[in-house]
């Protein structure tokens, strides 16, 4: 368990020197927290999880544990552990062998040994396995023994995982993913889960650090990210399909969306001169045939039954925008219609900025 | 591999042009050789079948059990050699950068020249008047000889051999080092592990597959030599260095005997085949 | 650790000296006449004529030479490799009625020295008419090298994890493109190992490479036997030769040693 600090953090990779692949940054991990670092390929989250496990040490600035600087310190002197992309086992030694290497080398006796492999062995569901030879195993399993290997320290402060459910089948990875907040809840260690896959990292975890192009975007709650993201990135990347942005203008104090005025959840008036758009997320459109407060006028362009939804995409003005319906036996008008922008689910973007 | 692989008989498909571009070209000469091998050939047109003669002539000859025996030394000190060495340069080799490459060109270059070149020069090298390795011998007191003393013959063939053939081992196991996903070392740092666990427990796991193919090859190469020993000492002094393929080549060209020359490659090809098979057999089994 | 790297740069530097030795004394007969080579002992030339490389540039026979080995060489390599990536991959991926033993089998085919296929290829080639060409010599020596390849490809296949051929089916890929885009760059060490040692084993093939061919495709290693004349062994001309050999080889390996150095990479595309 450890509090992670990171004092102005930043990276660049060697032959890339006008490049950050990960931009200064400040910011302090909880201990015992679940973070996930979502983000596009490129951006940055694998960089900063390898500063954290140690396995690069960062061109500038301070990696702190529980105040300890611990900057330029391996991974092996940092009590961490880390799970990678596919599965890394000892093939030629038995699961037990496995969980009891990293004891081994530090000189444990075999009795203490066995009782720590067998607990953790029983946490991950792995003790009727122990005396079978890891490359036998599947890929799930493997990761089990990999991330086993990681849990048997008892000093071990964080887990910081790189994609581990890149190779695992897509029936077994939900399976996997409980398996790991259970050990969260279980264990109290700090988690850092690296993805892409947004389904993983608001499902996983408690706090999640989207990030773009080597700096972090938005911390927040899968909720908070959901609804009020600070970024045009964050609301694009997260949400199936992401959030709409329609480009819009400020008229007389208000935001004015294809001649409609429109009241947003944003109480500031946005700076002069920036980009305006108005975001709203496809799940909170309401399409009504008549026309009313907030209501902007759309042509439906094309419906789509995915049957316990309807996707319908719209024209507003010169853009187009997604509405996702519930079916509820909602009888859609037929090509010009209104849609009603909901105000505490919509607000001003500025930029790429959220206006708050 | 975790699990299972899949049947497939469709994969046959995958494996056809392979099995064109070698097979006729391999059934075709055995069956002659089968063929000739129980002939008496007389002349052109007359040849007289005479079954298993050749085969018991060939086996209880004298000459034979000295090359085999020969041979199977030979054999055995090259692979206890090139083997150990070839992984350790590959172990020492540089992961990237200039100095990985020029290593790979340098290590390289004895395979590229042609193997009666690789003998002549060395006939010249190991010279004691007038070449390097000789000279400086004969300078610091050794009386070497290797036309003259079987066991300077033996040693100068079998260093020839080590400087002719390391690289290939070193290439391989090199290569297959380097195919080693870089994960399983940081999690290897991370479980505390030294640098010979590491050695044990991740590269020489990982390198068993391309070992293998280094063993045998060095394995069958090593048991059909010609060209490079009997351009250097021509087998001598003696039969010292005379190794089995030299036996086969002279039975073969030097008697004009078809048909027992047939009889003894297919016994060759038979013994080399046997040697192969238990050594595959035994590096499977160590899975 | 310090220790441990000091001695594989000892080892290293040991060995590289040991390999070098005889190269350069190859390097320095072939700057020396023959009377020089066979009687007198020096550390260096005494002086560095380039007689026996003019013999060899001036001599149509041996440029030719060259540029014939150096195409039914690489042919032979693309061919190899090309035919062994398919079947390799099957025998990784599949299982299949009698795989194991169509793998071994293959092998046998470098069991036997090729000078027993030297009278089958002879009226082969006649028949077909192929005699002299680059083809045949290309043809002749994938039967060592295609079985070569095989097993090569195929250990640095099996490294592979089978997942990932599976999420690239999930992931929407057809066979063709995920085994060029995702597939072939995880396995580049051994196709540029693979490449340089059918070029290897080809360049330095003579028997076969001879006796197929007599004027239009002649190979370099058959001009190397025309250093033996009535005047006795033309040591000097050889070496010569020698060295050029080596600089084919070399470029192989140059341009392949990205594909050997790296390291295995994961992730998606």
């Amino acid at each position: 368990m450890a509090l992670i600090d990171l004092e102005d953090v930043g990276h660049r990779y060697a032959g890339a020197a006008d490049a950050w692949a990960l931009r200064p940054m400040t910011m302090t991990w909880n201990d015992g927290g679940a973070y996930a670092l979502l983000g596009p390929s490129g951006c940055g989250k694998t960089t900063l999880l390898n500063i954290i496990s140690g396995l690069i040490a960062p061109t500038r600035g301070k990696v702190l544990f529980d105040g300890r600087d611990v900057t330029t310190l391996p991974p092996e002197a940092r009590n961490i552990a880390q799970v990678f992309q596919f599965p890394v086992v000892y093939d030629t030694m038995t699961v037990f062998d496995n969980l009891a290497f990293p004891l081994r080398n530090r000189g444990w006796d075999t009795a203490r040994l066995r009782l720590r492999v067998e607990e953790v062995a029983d946490i991950l569901e792995l003790r009727a396995d122990l005396g079978r030879r890891a490359r036998a195993l599947s890929a799930d399993q493997k990761q089990k023994i990999s991330l086993g290997r990681g849990l048997v320290r008892p000093d071990v402060a964080a887990v910081l995982f790189d994609e581990p459910l890149t190779v695992i089948d897509p029936h077994l990875k939900w399976l996997l993913r409980r398996k790991l907040k259970q050990i969260h809840e279980q264990l109290k260690l700090s988690l850092l889960y690296v993805t892409h896959d947004q389904t993983e990292a608001l499902t996983f975890a408690d706090q999640v650090v989207v990030m773009s192009q080597g700096e972090m975007v938005q911390i927040g709650t899968p909720e908070q990210l959901f609804e009020t993201p600070a970024h045009r990135f964050v609301g694009h990347f997260i949400g199936s399909p992401g959030m709409n942005f329609l480009p819009c203008e400020w008229r007389s104090g208000a935001a004015t969306l294809a001649g409609v005025r429109v009241e947003t959840s944003s109480k500031q008036a946005p700076p002069s001169g920036a980009t305006l758009s108005i975001g709203v997320r496809p799940e909170y459109l309401e399409l009504a045939a008549t026309p009313g407060p907030n209501a902007v006028p759309v042509r439906i362009a094309a419906i789509r039954d995915q049957g316990i939804q309807t996707m319908v995409q719209l024209e507003v003005g010169a853009s187009l925008a997604w509405a996702k319906l519930r079916n509820a036996g909602v009888a859609l008008p037929s090509t010009a219609a209104f849609a009603r922008l909901p105000p505490a689910r919509c607000a001003l973007y500025a930029d790429e900025r959220r206006v708050p | 591999m975790s699990s299972a692989r899949p049947v497939n008989q469709r994969a046959w498909w995958f494996v056809l042009p392979v099995l064109i571009s070698v097979a006729f070209s391999a059934l075709v000469p055995l069956m002659t050789i089968v063929n000739y091998s129980v002939q008496d050939i007389l002349g052109p047109d007359q040849a007289v079948f005479v079954g298993m003669e050749w085969y018991q002539e060939i086996l209880r000859d004298p000459d034979l059990h000295g090359a085999l025996y020969r041979q199977l030394i030979f054999t055995a000190a090259v692979l206890a050699i090139e083997i150990p060495l070839g992984i350790a340069l590959a172990l020492a080799l540089p992961e990237r950068g200039w100095r990985a490459s020029l290593a790979l060109v340098l290590l390289a270059m004895p395979l590229l020249i042609p193997w009666n070149v690789v003998g002549t020069i060395w006939q010249i090298f190991a010279r004691g008047d007038i070449g390097l390795l000789g000279y400086v011998l004969t300078q610091l007191g050794i009386d070497y000889n290797y036309s003259q003393h079987p066991t300077d013959a033996w040693v100068t063939v079998l260093v020839m051999d080590v400087w002719h053939w390391t690289p290939l081992v070193a290439l391989l196991s090199y290569a297959a080092l380097r195919a080693i996903p870089e994960p399983f070392y940081q999690a290897a740092r991370i479980d505390g592990a030294s640098r010979w666990a590491v050695f044990r427990h991740i590269e020489l796991p990982k390198m068993r597959g391309v070992l293998t193919i280094a063993l045998l090859l060095r394995l069958m190469d090593s048991f059909m030599i010609y060209t490079e020993p009997f351009v250097l000492t021509g087998g001598g002094p003696g039969t010292a260095t005379t190794f089995l393929s030299q036996y086969l080549t002279q039975k073969a060209v030097g008697q004009f005997d078809l048909g027992p020359a047939a009889a003894f490659s297919l016994v060759y090809f038979l013994i080399i085949l046997l040697l192969c098979f238990v050594l595959y057999n035994f590096m499977k089994e160590q899975r | 650790m310090k220790a441990a790297r000091k001695r594989s740069w000892l080892l290293l530097a040991c060995y590289l000296v040991f390999t070098l030795a005889p190269i350069y004394w190859m390097v320095h007969m072939s700057l020396r006449n023959n009377l020089a080579i066979t009687s007198t002992f020096a550390w260096f030339p005494e002086s560095l004529s380039f007689a026996n490389y003019l013999t060899i540039f001036t001599d149509p026979a041996w440029y030719g030479g060259y540029v014939n080995s150096i195409i039914y060489v690489a042919l032979n390599t693309i061919l190899s490799v090309t035919v062994a990536l398919p079947a390799a991959y099957a025998f990784s991926r599949y299982s299949f009625l009698g795989d194991k033993h169509l793998f071994f089998w293959l092998l046998t085919n470098r069991m036997t020295p090729p000078a027993v296929f030297l009278l089958p290829f002879f009226q082969l080639y006649t028949a077909i008419g192929l005699m002299d060409t680059h083809l045949a010599v290309a043809l002749a020596h994938m039967v060592f090298n295609v079985p070569l390849a095989v097993w090569i490809l195929e250990g640095f296949m099996s490294a592979v994890p089978r997942e990932i051929d599976e999420t690239a089916y999930i992931d929407g890929y057809s066979f063709p493109r995920f085994f060029v885009k995702l597939f072939l760059p995880l396995i580049k060490a051994g196709i540029g190992v693979t490449a340089f040692f059918c070029f290897m084993f080809s360049w330095v093939e003579l028997l076969l490479a001879r006796t197929l061919t007599s004027v239009d495709a002649k190979p370099i290693a058959a001009t190397m036997t025309r250093t033996v004349s009535a005047a006795g062994m033309d040591w000097g001309t050889l070496a010569a030769a020698g060295v050029l050999t080596i600089v084919p080889g070399a470029l192989v390996i140059y341009f392949v040693r990205h594909y050997i150095a790296k390291g295995f990479a994961m992730g998606r595309v």
